[in-house]
């Protein structure tokens, strides 16, 4: 969690530190003339690199400082707010002031400031007087593309953008290597740069086409407007597309994986406590390719039940209720690779990295009925020539479907033929867990000839003999705590008893889903405030061209509703065309991320986080707009 | 008297080769010490281009410069910065004030940037502003004060530092007939006594007549050269129309 935090923070420190690059070069970029006056009274370039320095150097230490202290008290005030929001444990959160944090917050401000710094130099350097002086006057030229160029440009983007989009998507299954999204993501970025280039020539096309459109109002103004700054400003669009592209596909789809992972919790954790144990243990095992030998004592207890170890082992039984003990088998008839019989071959092609070796699990549909019903899951029957399978894991779902589809795939066990019952698997679940994990369970009916040697595994699960929470935890801790008397004597004897609590699964998945929401939400406001402030701080610097342009409309007749109104749409569409393609890159980055999660969220969830997302991002984004409209308003007020 | 300024054979040339535009063609002049000299032109003659050379705010394409025996075209980073901060004087037609400074700031900084002592800073200013009267308006910000106000306040800052060359580019270009009038005669007084020596660009005949000399150019190279000699004002006023109908086509700027 820390270290995620810390990477995410340097990540962070980048981004913001591009930020304040950009921002103060537009902000010198508007003192030129001011800077042209000091040299002309004699100021030399040093000299002024020096005020600039002085400047950047005041504030910078002023806003550390404010920075700092209201981090301080800001911290304490999110981890309560964190806290809250997912009832957390919050033992594990360092979020109280450590020096750790204000050191590494000082460096990065050193460090972000030093850049800002050189970049200042570097840009006074290459001023010339007669450009400082004249700055004002100069109309930033006007780069006139050609028409036809723009729409080539613009139709090749979207090509390579429909392209990328379809790879993410319908061909998903060819990106079976982390590294083979690299070209879709370069792609993206290209295509983005490219459409963002072409997109404002091209709207101009259209529209010019469209005369009720282009002739109405002071749309023509607009449009030139628009067309005039986004041809300086191709790649900065680009970058804050790509920015609220990433905020809102992480904000959704992390939100949609933490309300599937919350809503999983309590779907999958029905009992309080599940145990397991190896049976059958051989004298000698390899695993991790390590061999073990096993001591008999081992080797016997492994062949009774996990409830007379459990006795054996000084725990008293009346600590639980609802007990329920099943067998698993396992048999090298009926591995991975047999499963599949005959249509092994296709599955082999398309999902390479199966372990096909592995043995299926084999469970008895009156054993597995017995912990369905403890687990108040679906029942199942099955005829003495019939199998199941149980699966939900979306992604094993899929494969084994390959094999089930038709409804005549069939089964050998001990010589006897079974026949699928339904042509897909059925949801269904015998231990618990965080979420849907269940790869694959092959249900059986009872007569079906599986040996005493063939159990690899006892299964028990049970409920806490308690009723408040005080005491299931108290029981919890004769499971898992070193203190107790029954792990103490379990490790003894080296006897191994795996199992999970209820208690512990909904702690550290409820762990797991605050850090991945609060990752997230880190992000992602922190991307959409450096996309809105680049963009605002842009609309109010370059304010004063556009007063000189408002001012001339004012003078032929124009009222102020009017202006009022191109100015809202001039920068409506300015934060609203990056918003836009970034909506439908996330359209597509969303399908992609939940495909990748393998069904860890799942889409019914996504509804809801969409709208949340929305939300943040309306509140965000919105009011910057906002701001820049009304401050864009006040400058362009005649006095 | 001695040159203050040396002009030799210079040129000036913009653009690329497909059009190239020569801004300055060949020119040359002197100025001695305490002239005051217009330079006179329509738009587009070269006229702000040739002070935007001497002023070292632009470089020439080829030719020298001398001040005082020195060739600003060779001047680089430090030894220009002194040259401008020591030897020139700055007058802008929009002024070129800071804004954020008030009157008085305005034109200590032409001070402060020479290190010159805090309390010598204080009594030239008052000393100037009480010559330029200006003094009531020192502790204002430029835009509480009026058009000829503010170019006062540019001249105060352009002559404090005891300048060799004075260069004016339009100084009257955005002023009132009697905030002009006002500016000149402010002119004449810096000129006669305090001897500085003063070179105006202008387009405007009745501004020009306040020089004593005045160089005619037309398309990059000198046309013409007129004196005052022991003339009223009124009869240099009328030979600078003389001319300038001479030149032609440009009755327009007379006016």
């Amino acid at each position: 969690m820390i270290t995620t935090l810390g990477f995410v923070s340097v990540f962070v420190a980048v981004v913001l530190g591009l930020l304040i690059v950009y921002a103060n070069n537009f902000l010198i970029n508007r003192r030129k003339k001011e800077f042209g006056i000091y040299m002309t009274l004699g100021m030399g370039r040093k000299q002024i690199s020096k005020i600039i320095l002085m400047e950047t150097i005041f504030v910078g230490v002023i806003s550390l400082a404010v920075g700092l202290i209201i981090g301080i008290f800001a911290s304490q005030f999110m981890s309560i707010l964190v806290a809250k929001m997912f009832e957390a444990d919050m033992s594990e959160f360092q979020f109280v002031f450590s020096k750790d944090a204000c050191v590494k917050t000082c460096i990065y401000f050193a460090v972000m400031y030093f850049a800002v710094i050189i970049f200042n130099t570097i840009a006074v350097s290459r001023y010339k007087l007669i450009n400082l002086l004249n700055a004002n006057k100069k109309n930033e030229q006007v780069k006139i593309k050609n028409p036809i160029v723009s729409i080539l440009i613009f139709i090749i983007g979207a090509s390579i953008l429909g392209y990328a989009y379809w790879k993410v998507t319908a061909d998903a299954q060819s990106l079976d290597r982390a590294e083979k999204i690299i070209p879709p993501i370069m792609m993206g970025i290209v295509s983005t740069v490219l459409i963002f280039w072409s997109l404002s020539g091209f709207i101009l096309q259209i529209i010019q086409k469209n005369k009720k459109i282009y002739l109405k109002d002071t749309n023509m103004f607009v449009l030139r407007q628009m067309n005039n700054k986004i041809n300086t400003n191709t790649v900065s669009m680009s970058v804050i597309c790509l920015m609220l592209f990433m905020t809102i596909s992480i904000l959704s789809t992390s939100l949609a994986l933490r309300n599937t992972m919350q809503k999983d919790l309590i779907d999958m954790t029905p009992v309080d406590v599940n145990l397991y144990k190896t049976a059958n243990l051989p004298e000698t095992y390899t695993q991790y390719g390590r061999t073990i030998t096993t001591t008999k004592e081992q080797r016997e207890d492994s062949k009774i039940s996990i409830q007379e170890t459990m006795i054996n082992n000084k725990f008293d039984m009346d600590n639980l209720k609802d007990v329920v003990e099943i067998p698993l088998y396992a048999t090298n008839e009926i591995t991975m690779e047999k499963f599949f019989g005959d249509k092994i071959d296709e599955v082999k092609a398309k999902f390479a990295m199966l372990s096909y070796n592995t043995a299926e699990q084999i469970v008895k549909i009156s054993d597995y009925n017995k912990i369905a019903r403890l687990y108040g899951i679906q029942q199942y029957e099955l005829e003495d020539d019939e199998f199941m399978v149980l699966c939900d894991f979306d992604n094993m779902e899929q494969i084994r479907n390959m094999a089930l589809s038709d409804g005549k795939h069939k089964l050998t066990i001990a010589g006897k033929e079974y026949k699928s019952k339904y042509n897909e698997c059925k949801e269904g679940f015998i231990v618990m867990s965080t979420n849907h994990t269940n790869t694959g369970i092959i249900l059986v009916p009872d007569n079906c000839e599986l040996k005493e040697n063939e159990k690899e595994r006892y299964l028990l699960a049970a409920n806490f003999n308690a009723n408040t929470d005080e005491e299931k935890e108290k029981i919890r801790e004769m499971f898992e705590s070193g203190d107790s008397c029954f792990v103490q004597s379990l490790n003894e004897k080296g006897i191994q008893l795996d199992g999970m609590t209820k208690i512990s699964i909904i702690q550290s998945s409820t762990g797991l889903a605050t850090i991945i929401t609060f990752i997230a939400i880190y992000l992602g406001i922190i991307f959409l405030i450096a996309s809105s402030a680049i963009l605002a701080l842009k609309q109010l610097t370059e304010s004063s061209d556009n007063k000189q342009r408002y001012t001339i409309l004012r003078k032929i007749g124009c009222d102020e509703k009017i202006i009022n109104r191109s100015l809202f749409r001039q920068i409506g569409i300015f934060f609203g065309l990056p918003m836009v393609l970034a909506i439908i890159h996330s359209i597509f980055g969303i399908q992609f991320a939940l495909e990748t999660m393998a069904g860890l969220a799942s889409k019914e969830d996504l509804l809801p986080s969409i709208v949340a997302t929305v939300i943040i991002i309306g509140i965000i984004y919105g009011s910057y707009f906002l701001a820049t409209y009304f401050g864009s308003k006040n400058i362009i007020k005649e006095k | 008297m001695e040159n203050v300024l040396e002009v030799k054979n210079i040129e000036k040339y913009y653009g690329n080769k497909s059009n190239l535009t020569k801004a300055i063609d060949n020119i040359s002049f002197n100025v001695k010490k305490g002239e005051f000299v217009g330079i006179m032109g329509a738009s587009g003659s070269g006229k702000s281009t040739l002070l935007n050379c001497i002023s070292t705010i632009d470089r020439v394409t080829a030719g020298h410069i001398m001040v005082n025996g020195e060739d600003i075209t060779k001047l680089k980073g430090n030894k220009l910065n002194k040259f401008r901060r020591e030897e020139l004087g700055f007058i802008f037609q929009d002024f070129n004030l800071l804004d954020t400074l008030t009157a008085y700031e305005n034109i200590a900084i032409a001070l402060t940037i020479q290190k010159v002592p805090a309390k010598e800073i204080d009594r030239r200013v008052q000393d100037i502003a009480e010559k330029l009267g200006i003094k009531d308006i020192l502790k204002k910000y430029p835009y509480q004060v009026s058009g000829g106000q503010k170019q006062r306040i540019a001249s105060a800052r352009a002559i404090i530092s005891n300048p060799q060359l004075v260069l004016a580019d339009e100084p009257t270009g955005a002023l009132d007939s009697k905030s002009a009038r006002q500016l000149l005669e402010n002119f004449e007084l810096l000129n006669q006594k305090l001897n500085a020596t003063i070179l105006m660009v202008t387009h405007d005949a009745f501004t020009a007549s306040y020089a004593k000399r005045i160089l005619f150019i037309k398309d990059g190279k000198i046309f013409n050269e007129i004196v005052k000699g022991n003339d009223t004002r009124k009869q240099f006023f009328e030979e600078i129309i003389e001319v300038q109908t001479l030149l032609g086509g440009d009755l327009n700027d007379v006016i």
